[in-house]
């Protein structure tokens, strides 16, 4: 199975990188871009029985190392 | 009187804090590499220096959190040892979960490198012991993320336990409530970002640095 993570600050961590993509866009002429957020999404092959099962085995990964939730959240995909 | 400096693949402060515990203390200082599984025996501070472990990947310190030696590092922290990690090792420590909070991207973007004069907040923990009546010390930062972020209880909690022990007289990078160096509950962990293994000879600009080294062991 092949597992998509994307991982994001939260919604209340003051993203710096985003909001100085946000500046230059606005700076390109895009004046109605707002909230630019910028995460990162992390990809891999994982055998797994099921989908569940990957899910499950992925988002253990994420609470132990691919995420930090004090600062981040995330989001799994898994197909 | 012994210490270890943890040496991770990136770290680049090392040598720079053997030399500053060994000059400031006298202490024996080994350098431990993070593949090792146990501390030398006996140790009385475990110093995480700084750097950029494993090139900060994923996140600063996150890999170098789940290295061999974190576990002794742990269960010797947990026996009272005092540990410090500085800079870079304040993130290990972070992403170890030893202290609270995390580091995140300073709030205008740019690596700083300069002088900081600091608040000693605290002067009754076992780290600032030796500052005594010294109500300020200078240290350098150096880094690109060291802007401490907690959520508001931790930093209440925090601020009510006396576990602030360094604050910036002017915040260098938007750390939440001009935070630059924590301790645990226990009071023998301590994390902070600015450099006290470049202030420990007035040749450097600042011998703050070596007050904290001394008081360190002088506790064990």
């Amino acid at each position: 199975m092949r597992a998509k993570v994307h991982v994001f600050l939260k919604p209340g961590v003051l993203d710096v990188q985003g909001k100085a993509v946000e500046q230059a866009l606005h700076g390109l002429g895009w004046g109605g871009v707002e909230h630019v957020r910028v995460g990162k999404t992390i990809e891999f092959d994982l055998a797994a029985k099921d989908a569940p099962a990957a899910e499950a085995e992925v988002k253990a990964m994420c609470e132990k190392l691919l995420a930090n939730t004090v600062i981040e959240s995330y989001r799994v995909e898994v197909a | 009187m012994k210490a270890a400096v943890i040496v991770f693949p990136g770290s680049n402060c090392d040598r720079d804090c053997k030399v500053a515990i060994e000059r400031s203390t006298g202490a024996a200082v080994a350098l431990v590499w993070h593949q090792e599984t146990a501390l030398p025996a006996g140790v009385d501070l475990v110093v995480l220096p700084g750097g950029f472990a494993y090139g900060d990947y994923l996140r600063c310190g996150a890999m170098a959190a789940l290295s061999p030696i974190m576990a002794d590092v742990k269960a010797q922290a947990g026996r009272g040892v005092a540990t410090v990690g500085i800079c870079n090792g304040f993130q290990v420590l972070c992403e170890a979960g030893l202290l609270p909070g995390a580091l995140l991207r300073n709030d205008h973007l740019k690596y700083n490198c300069k002088q900081v004069e600091l608040e000693v907040a605290n002067s009754q923990t076992r780290f600032t012991a030796g500052y005594k009546d010294q109500r300020q010390a200078v240290m350098t930062v150096g880094n690109g993320e060291g802007n401490f972020f907690a959520d508001e209880a931790t930093l209440d909690r925090l601020e009510g336990e006396g576990q602030v022990v360094f604050r910036y007289v002017a915040n260098p990078n938007g750390s939440a409530r001009d935070i630059a160096g924590i301790v645990n509950p226990q009071g023998n962990v301590l994390g902070l970002m600015p450099h006290p293994d470049r202030a420990f000879e007035p040749e450097l600009g600042s011998a703050d640095g070596a007050i904290l080294f001394q008081s360190a062991l002088a506790s064990a």
